[in-house]
């Protein structure tokens, strides 16, 4: 998946002269994560470089860039850094084009590595798209799989308004389904890892459903993909499973579609709890699907604490939680 | 105070406690500036534009003056402008002066729910609109609106926003004074304190990649230098060497906090830039003719590649912080009469007087006719309404532009909403 991220920003470098890419050691070195690797070389240091350990100043900068003309790319290098630029994505970019009635606008896309299973402790696991869904005006995009990963981002960097593209980081490498105990996988043979070379768009806000069943609706986006596809095989449970692939905006349709077909839900994601996205999720099906419903809607989610560094796999919410969450949403 | 000889850093370290900066005057007090250390007009030499930023350490603690008290101009710093260019800067702050009383009046009347005036203060935005392009971008705080009236920009357009009227391009989603004009080269402002400044840097990173001449200017507050976008400005600034001036407007008041509460009260504001190895330098922002002087000299660098510069404009607010605000309640009301370096229309004017190029009736005609043109244009504006009354745009607008496209969630609450 690293590749085909680094992919789409040669194909945006490459087809669009106001893209630039810095943050972080992404310049010479190409990336903690290698995702810039090589694209300093292939596009110029004035195009693709390192900037000063300053989240808050790289998001400035992207915003001021933005109003001059420029497509700006940043890496924020892990998630859980993020918040010093809040105060630019939240107050500046992401209500820049409300506050000058399209004067000016953001066009700026925010990559940044999310997520657990890497035994990153509570400074390199965390989830916060729930913060930024909630803020009006950004927009936030989550890929699960390789081809999703380099069409959604490609569609994020031509997209005119702030873009937070959560990577989940466990699935850099190869496909997780949470059974950290196993021989770890690679992309190769995936079917979701035949990526083309060229430029292609995954458009924002449409969901796709990865696995069609009948018995219960599992709305997931990133590695909890791969841990519902799991869940439902252990399970033998006719899950059909829905990446949601971009939270905002949210593809409501889809989502309404399978639920009033299955009448169950179950919302997983990594972040805690209370107030996550998955609070949200739970009251649109309640909204759109409450005479559809035959049990409450339950959440598999990361417990309401922070990230505990030895204790990463009670805290991930693993297949064995989204089964049990599975069986009793049918059962009831 | 900045004179760093003076008696606060002895008091402070003899007292065992912690030590809160209070100001030098409260209600009540007599104020006494005559503990500032202010060199005289023409007494600071002007290096040339090129020079090594670790040469000219000295001119972040100076204060560089160019009008002196009896209204010549004296030294290297004179920019030597031509009387008519003098003359409109003299008209425009005076016609910042004349918008900025209109508009407290109309708010005081209900017809604005908010006003910031930036009295004493108009030759920091008016000389550095006169000192830039055109086409330089500017990155203001909410009281740099002397920049738009610098560049023309009508009237009726700024009115329009302080109403939010029918006639208001931001569509009433702006308080008032947070103007924008993309055409004016003016950003939009924002109501968290010191964002614009780094986002400038940003912009001119920007035209310096693109190999452009254009550059671009940031203004902040004393009191905002303590954000961390601050910080951030100067740290890129000074790694990207981006064409940018930075200017930090000590006004020596963010609401009711004195400068010290900014760190003010240890170093100048200006020193900052020195550890960035950036060029800064102090300037009387009550001068017209040094702070034009100073910003063509830092635009100058800016434009032949040679980096940003800070500039500190030491400067007073003679007024509250807003209409919200009562400045009386934490400072002497004869404080504002007190500050020593005087009124920046008051020292062009007699300058222009003393070089025999206007006259006291001239002034006292030009204050009549800005009065009678922002009282007309306020007519004008009126008529396209006022917060309190009259048209004003349709409310369902308030739902449009929070992204390019409105994304299926908003299209349902506009819906729901029945406006």
């Amino acid at each position: 998946m690293i590749e085909a991220i680094n992919s789409a920003m040669d194909v945006a470098l490459t087809q669009d002269p106001q893209v630039m890419v810095f943050g972080q050691d992404v310049g010479y070195f190409g990336g903690v994560f290698r995702a810039t690797e090589g694209l300093q070389r292939r596009h110029g240091r004035d195009r693709v470089f390192d900037a000063p350990i300053s989240e808050g100043g790289i998001v400035a900068v992207a915003v001021g860039m933005g109003a001059y003309g420029k497509r700006p790319v940043v890496e924020i290098q892990f998630a859980d850094y993020i918040y010093p630029a809040t105060d630019q994505l939240i107050s500046e970019a992401a209500r820049m084009r409300y506050r000058t009635a399209g004067e000016w606008w953001s066009p700026i896309t925010v990559r940044s590595p999310y997520g657990g299973g890497i035994f990153g402790g509570q400074t390199h696991s965390q989830s916060p798209e729930g913060i930024f869904t909630h803020v009006a005006g950004l927009k936030t995009v989550i890929p699960s799989n390789p081809y999703d990963a380099k069409g959604l981002l490609v569609a994020a960097i031509e997209d005119d308004d702030p873009v937070l593209f959560f990577e989940p980081k466990r699935l850099y490498n190869g496909p997780f389904d949470g059974h950290h105990d196993r021989p770890v996988r690679n992309w190769s043979g995936h079917p979701d890892a035949q990526v083309p070379q060229g430029h292609y768009r995954v458009e924002l806000g449409k969901a796709r459903v990865m696995r069609e069943g009948r018995d219960v609706t599992v709305l997931a986006y990133g590695t909890m993909v791969h841990v519902a596809l799991a869940a439902a095989e252990e399970t033998g449970i006719d899950a059909e499973i829905l990446d949601l692939r971009t939270l905002i905006p949210l593809d409501l349709d889809a989502i309404v579609r399978s639920v009033k077909r299955t009448g169950r839900c179950v919302v997983v994601h990594e972040a805690t709890r209370t107030c996550g996205f998955g609070a949200e999720l739970s009251a649109l099906v309640q909204e759109h699907c409450f005479f559809h419903l035959e049990a409450p809607v339950e959440r598999v989610t990361g417990w309401d604490t922070p990230y505990p560094h030895a204790f990463e796999w009670d805290y991930f919410p693993g297949p064995a939680r989204l089964a049990a969450a599975l069986r009793k949403c049918v059962d009831t | 105070m900045h004179d760093t000889e003076s008696g606060s850093q002895a008091l402070r370290r003899n007292d065992p406690g912690l030590h809160i900066p209070e100001p030098a005057f409260r209600p009540g007090d007599q104020p006494d500036f005559s503990g500032i250390s202010l060199p005289p007009a023409g007494a600071v030499a002007r290096p040339s534009v090129d020079i090594d930023p670790s040469a000219i350490r000295e001119l972040a603690f100076s204060l560089i003056r160019v009008l002196d008290e009896g209204g010549h101009a004296r030294g290297e710093w004179d920019p030597q402008l031509p009387a008519d260019v003098l003359i409109r800067g003299l008209r425009a702050m005076m016609l910042t002066r004349a918008y900025d009383q209109r508009m407290v009046r109309v708010q005081r009347q209900g017809k604005s729910s908010f006003y910031m005036k930036c009295t004493g203060e108009e030759a920091v935005a008016v000389a550095a609109a006169l000192a830039l392009r055109r086409d330089d971008m500017c990155f203001p705080t909410y009281r740099q609106q002397g920049l738009l009236l610098a560049r023309d920009w009508p009237l009726i357009d700024m009115m329009n926003q302080v109403y939010s009227n029918s006639g208001d391009r931001l569509k009433g989603r702006q308080m008032p004074v947070f103007y924008s004009s993309r055409e004016a080269g003016f950003f939009s402002i924002s109501g968290n304190l010191g964002t614009q400044y780094s986002q400038a840097v940003g912009w001119a990173m920007a035209s310096a990649a693109d190999g452009g001449s254009r550059i671009a200017a940031a203004w902040i507050g004393d009191g905002a230098t303590a954000e961390g976008d601050f910080h951030y400005a100067l740290t890129f600034a000074s790694v990207y060497q981006a064409p940018v001036v930075l200017n930090i407007v000590n006004n020596q008041w963010a609401i009711s906090s004195f400068a010290g509460i900014a760190g003010g009260e240890q170093s100048t504001f200006a020193s900052r830039g020195i550890g960035f190895g950036i060029p800064s330098l102090r300037v009387d922002g009550n001068d017209f003719l040094a702070v034009f002087a100073v910003t063509a000299w830092a635009a100058e660098r800016a434009r032949a590649g040679l980096g940003p510069t800070l500039i500190e404009l030491f400067t007073y607010r003679a007024d509250g912080h807003s209409t919200s605000d009562d400045p009386t309640r934490y400072r002497p009301t004869t404080e504002p009469s007190a500050w020593p370096l005087g009124d920046p229309i008051e020292r062009l004017r007699d300058h222009l007087v003393t070089l025999g190029a206007w006259s006291i009736e001239q002034h006292s005609t030009l204050e009549q006719e800005l009065a009678e043109a922002v009282r007309a244009a306020g007519k004008e504006a009126e008529a396209l309404g006022t917060l309190k009354d009259g048209p004003r745009i349709p409310a369902a607008s308030f739902f449009e532009q929070v992204y390019k496209d409105m994304p299926p969630h908003l299209v349902r609450q506009l819906r729901e909403s029945g406006l």
